[in-house]
């Protein structure tokens, strides 16, 4: 029977498992959140080593990878001058940061300042959307639609910078528009208030006071899509051409840093000079994703309202 | 006057801008959906897909892609949730703290080809497995691990205060009170950030590229021991998804039916992504009406 059992041992019993409930479920959930401090470290360990063998084991000069367009690892006279795909990365990423941040920030002023009603209906799962749609299919549509008609209409092979940036302006738009608008959407309201009692038309306003109080968010908006775009490789790889020179117009083919380690790290011998080379452009993806956090930061930290 | 005319000048570009931006995506999904919906058919879905021949299929990679998908939810899920509940309830300010908040943010913003190669280096080299289903599924859970965390933290952070303190003024443990008040109640946003998680790892291919293979075994269908090599379910051989197929078809192009291949794939990539946000959104109202008899 239950009732022999006294009162005080049930209680103490029962309040002892919850008690060790209690600990065996924070150990858990702590031992999961320590696991992305692992997992961290160990990326930027094993990347690290991995990508610096080319320089201590290889003794591949680092200045010389760093700023010679030479790339010709299976030469009798190898070359190993990473600076054409350090270009392109940062070439396809700036322009198409150029495109895609007027838009990104229009469309955000307009959801959120113009017609915030039928703009958020419409616009917000429109812009959803394009975050789901994976990049190899932006890769496939910019190849089978953006090439020929770049090569018919403007000029070039098609393949090119310029195929790359329109691409990659779109894959941002959506990280760019997205917390543009939430950006603006934060803003206080007596902010638009005070500008308009003042007189001031709506241009004035977004102009002269809601642009330059979002700025800081409005350029970590940016650099996200920036971000983003410099670490894209498939979508990339298919429409721009992958040539080892260094491009010398818009329309000239190019290479980047993800599409050169798409394309290489498996027909490499592993262990070999040329692959330990790919692992230090790897090497240099993971220090630019860190400077770009840093530079969120940084911008996060200048935020004043 | 003059300023007037500004404004409107303004609002009009920005109007254009917002015509521009639907029309890029009406007419992707136009594109894809006319190109490929005529590819897709009940042979293309269901036959092995070919190295050199006209007329392969996507049979193999549609199972693979939903094989890998579900194999790093069941990895990722249990981990981020249990990432997420620490952040929200146990983390105290810190510099414990800080540093977890700082390694969800560098792991989310790694660039997939990032956690690519380091699978590579990790699950294909190190544990000598060579390309295989789990290395694959690793690397995958290393770039959604950071996003289930957050979507875990958020939920649980934006539940009602009231529901915590009410549990805790009972005398019932923390852990009890997250297990039993406060998951249940941030389930329906963990169901929708979950799903919609799984729709970009779906579409995910970069990480898969060294880690789960350009490769697939010629698989037998009837085999169900996940011991068997020819069996789908071995996690250990190597495997070719949807979004790699397409990416391979369109580089390599050893197949001349290669763009009606990677139509018909992309159609249905993207039908998938649509499906997991609109069950994303519905499954998360459902659970939330019958959860809280709310019936609005």
């Amino acid at each position: 029977m239950e009732k022999t059992v006294p009162a005080s041992k049930r209680l103490m019993k029962s309040s002892k498992s919850r008690m060790n409930g209690e600990f065996t479920g924070r150990l858990l959930v702590t031992l999961c959140a320590l696991i992305m401090i692992a997992a961290t470290v160990s990326i930027t360990i094993f990347l690290g080593t991995k990508g610096l063998q080319a320089f201590i084991k290889n003794g591949v000069n680092p200045i010389e990878f760093l700023t010679s367009a030479n790339w010709n690892p299976l030469k009798e006279k190898p070359g190993y001058g990473a600076l054409t795909f350090i270009f392109g990365s940062f070439a396809v990423t700036l322009l198409s940061a150029l495109v895609a941040a007027p838009l990104g920030i229009g469309g955000a002023i307009f959801m959120t300042e113009i017609a915030p009603s039928w703009g958020r209906k419409v616009l917000q799962p429109v812009i959803e959307l394009l975050v789901g749609i994976p990049s190899v299919v932006y890769g496939f549509i910019g190849l089978t639609v953006l090439v020929p008609f770049v090569r018919h209409h403007i000029g070039g092979l098609g393949f090119g910078l310029l195929t790359g940036t329109v691409v990659l302006a779109v894959m941002i738009l959506p990280t760019i528009t997205t917390i543009a608008t939430d950006a603006m959407s934060t803003l206080p309201k007596n902010l638009r208030e005070g500008s308009y009692a003042l007189g001031a038309t709506r241009w004035q306003t977004i102009r002269k006071v809601l642009i330059p109080a979002a700025l800081p968010s409005l350029l970590t908006a940016i650099v996200l899509g920036m971000a983003r775009a410099f670490g894209e490789a498939l979508a990339v790889q298919m429409v721009i051409g992958n040539s080892r020179d260094l491009p010398s117009s818009i329309l000239d083919t190019a290479a980047t840093l993800t599409t050169i380690i798409t394309l290489n790290i498996g027909n490499t011998t592993y262990g070999s000079v040329e692959n330990n080379t790919l692992w230090s452009m790897g090497l240099i993806l993971l220090i630019m994703s860190f400077g770009f956090i840093l530079l969120i930061r940084y911008l996060s930290s200048r935020r004043k309202l | 006057m003059n300023s007037k005319v500004a404004d409107r000048i303004a609002t009009s570009v920005f109007g254009l801008i917002a015509v521009i931006i639907v029309g890029v995506l009406i007419s992707l999904f136009a594109y894809i959906l006319i190109n490929g919906v005529s590819h897709i058919s009940l042979k293309f879905l269901t036959s092995p897909s070919s190295s050199f021949r006209e007329g392969g299929g996507i049979r193999d990679q549609l199972f693979n892609s939903i094989y890998i998908l579900v194999i790093t939810m069941i990895i990722t899920v249990p981990l981020g949730l249990g990432g997420g509940i620490y952040m929200a309830e146990y983390a105290k300010p810190g510099k414990v703290t800080d540093a977890i908040r700082s390694c969800v943010e560098v792991l989310a913003s790694l660039p997939s080809i990032v956690i690519g190669m380091f699978g590579l280096l990790m699950f294909v080299n190190l544990t000598g497995w060579g390309y295989t289903i789990i290395g694959g599924a690793l690397a995958l859970t290393v770039f959604n691990l950071p996003v289930m965390v957050r979507v875990s933290e958020d939920a649980i952070r934006n539940l009602p205060r009231e529901l915590k303190e009410a549990s805790l003024a009972l005398g019932i443990t923390h852990w009890h009170t997250i297990k039993t008040v406060l998951l249940p109640s941030a389930f329906p946003s963990i169901l929708t950030g979950a799903i919609l998680a799984a729709g970009r790892v779906f579409g995910e291919a970069a990480a898969l590229l060294f880690t789960a293979g350009l490769s697939t075994p010629r698989l037998n269908y009837m085999d169900w021991n996940p011991f068997s090599h020819t069996s789908p379910l071995n996690v250990f051989r190597p495997a070719e998804t949807l979004a790699v197929h397409i990416w391979s078809v369109n580089t390599s192009g050893l197949i001349p039916d290669a763009k009606e291949i990677s139509a018909g794939a992309s159609a249905v990539l993207i039908i998938a992504v649509l499906v997991f946000n609109l069950s994303a959104r519905w499954i998360g109202s459902l659970i939330h009406k019958k959860l809280t008899a709310n019936s609005k």
